[in-house]
């Protein structure tokens, strides 16, 4: 989990720097610059795929190891603690991954899959060689629809939980943590777990008020 | 609140023997006085059951001083009780309402078969331990205490580590039932001293595969084992077993000085 995990902390900094091109104000044309760039560099179309392949991973050692912990404790506790000693997001990783898990099927659907097997109009540019897709066109209606947006928007909120659990976790898991490095960890994971889910989410908000006219 | 005592209705989980099937029942305790024990108070119970006539209920006990880690019990959705830091004999009566509900569980977990009502049978704990808990010295006179100059930080923390009574409340508490405080705290108190360096790599990869063996769940850090641990075990320990266990394996195990030692 905990090397899958931090790989995906990793491709979400990435990807958010992306995204957040689509915030450049110019009618979209550096992110369709840079959708080229990401879908034309053998580089990022290997490590796409390595991605994929660790959110699967992700996953299903999850399900195993769920799966184990059901059976290291067959019978439950009836007796509900008037105050609980661990954090509500250690305690709930598998529903917050679920809710995670469900956003990327809408979120592959909606783009990647389009941009992929779908028909993405082209736009020209005057001063570029040849017409690139408008994938900024593709993202721009669908944050229009405010139920899109919103569960976008939801669905960071989720994910900002599970990385302020997971980011300290991974770190732990591996051994890197011990006395003195420990708060650190912890501040930047929390720092970490709200930041980079606000900047994610603050795109569909932006695209949306955009679309109403704002 | 100098001589009052409280009226308690407690739940119970009864069970005649690790076959059979097991349910709670609801006893009441007319005046319990605050300053008994918990243990005290499941004194009171059994001698008012055994004055109906009745079925004593069973459960674990043995120093009532909080240091021998034998009480083993999950009273109101918490390992020990609602106290931090202490164990079932060293929680009293005052933390309680007059009147309230308390329920009485044992520990749960497959690793833990109750036995009779709330007493379980932690024998798993033992053969952990004797799969890599100790190190091996030649018998005779004792060696004098100072001849190894060891750090005061590092003894201390290996003092921390060795606190470890082997109670199973990191256990009882876990949402997946690991082990891995308790593991890492038998680690981590020979890890830190040079005594047990010669050891080290064989004893943590033996204890983690007794571990699994036994079947416990694996950790997801929560830390719900460090706020339940009677003895402030720290978490520290654990990411040190990781640590441990991963340099352990990529080194290709350990010497076999534990592995011929019996």
């Amino acid at each position: 989990m905990a090397l899958t995990g931090l790989f995906l902390i990793l491709f979400l900094v990435v990807h958010l720097i992306g995204n957040l091109q689509l915030l450049a104000g110019d009618g979209g044309r550096r992110f369709n610059e840079y959708s080229h760039f990401m879908s034309h560099s053998l580089l990022i179309q290997t490590v796409s795929k390595l991605n994929f392949a660790f959110i699967i991973l992700h996953v299903l050692y999850s399900l195993w190891l769920s799966r184990q912990a059901h059976a290291a404790r067959p019978q439950g506790y009836e007796g509900k603690p008037a105050l609980q000693t661990a954090t509500w997001s250690s305690r709930n990783m598998g529903i917050l991954g679920t809710v995670i898990l469900l956003f990327l099927i809408v979120h592959l659907k909606g783009f990647w899959y389009e941009f992929k097997f779908g028909s993405v109009p082209s736009i020209s540019y005057a001063d570029a060689p040849e017409p690139l897709h408008d994938a900024y066109e593709v993202v721009r209606a669908a944050y229009a629809q405010a139920w899109y947006a919103g569960f976008y928007i939801l669905s960071m909120i989720f994910l900002g939980f599970h990385l302020h659990h997971g980011f300290q976790s991974a770190f732990h898991t591996l051994g890197l943590s011990n006395y003195r490095y420990k708060p650190l960890i912890r501040a930047v994971g929390t720092v970490f777990a709200i930041l980079v889910p606000m900047l994610f989410a603050l795109i569909p908000a932006v695209m949306h008020l955009q679309s109403l006219g704002y | 609140m100098e001589n009052q005592s409280l009226r308690l209705k407690l739940r119970v989980w009864r069970q005649a023997s690790s076959q059979a099937k097991g349910a709670f029942e609801t006893y009441e305790l007319a005046a319990v006085p605050v300053h008994a024990s918990f243990l005290e108070m499941m004194d009171l119970l059994n001698e008012q059951l055994v004055r109906e006539d009745k079925e004593p209920v069973a459960f674990d006990h043995d120093c009532r001083e909080g240091i021998c880690g034998m009480c083993s019990m999950y009273i109101n959705g918490r390992a020990h009780g609602p106290q931090r830091g202490t164990t079932t004999c060293q929680l009293h009566m005052r933390h309680f309402r007059d009147g309230e509900t308390i329920t009485v569980e044992p520990f749960r977990a497959a690793a833990f078969p109750v036995l009779k009502d709330l007493a379980v049978n932690r024998s798993a704990f033992d053969r952990i331990q004797q799969a890599g808990g100790y190190v091996t010295v030649n018998t005779g006179n004792a060696p004098d205490g100072n001849a190894v100059p060891i750090p005061k930080t590092d003894a201390d923390e290996a003092f921390m580590s060795a606190a470890c009574i082997g109670c199973g409340a990191c256990v009882a508490a876990c949402k997946n039932a690991s082990a891995m405080l308790f593991v890492s705290a038998k680690v981590s108190q020979y890890a830190l001293l040079p005594q047990g360096q010669p050891e080290h790599r064989e004893r943590v990869l033996s204890m983690v595969e007794a571990m699994d063996m036994e079947g416990f769940g694996h950790c997801t850090n929560t830390g719900a084992c460090e706020a339940e641990c009677p003895k402030g075990i720290s978490v520290e320990n654990i990411a040190r077993l990781n640590r441990s266990y991963l340099a352990a394996q990529l080194s290709g195990g350990g010497t076999s000085a534990v592995a011929t030692s019996d």
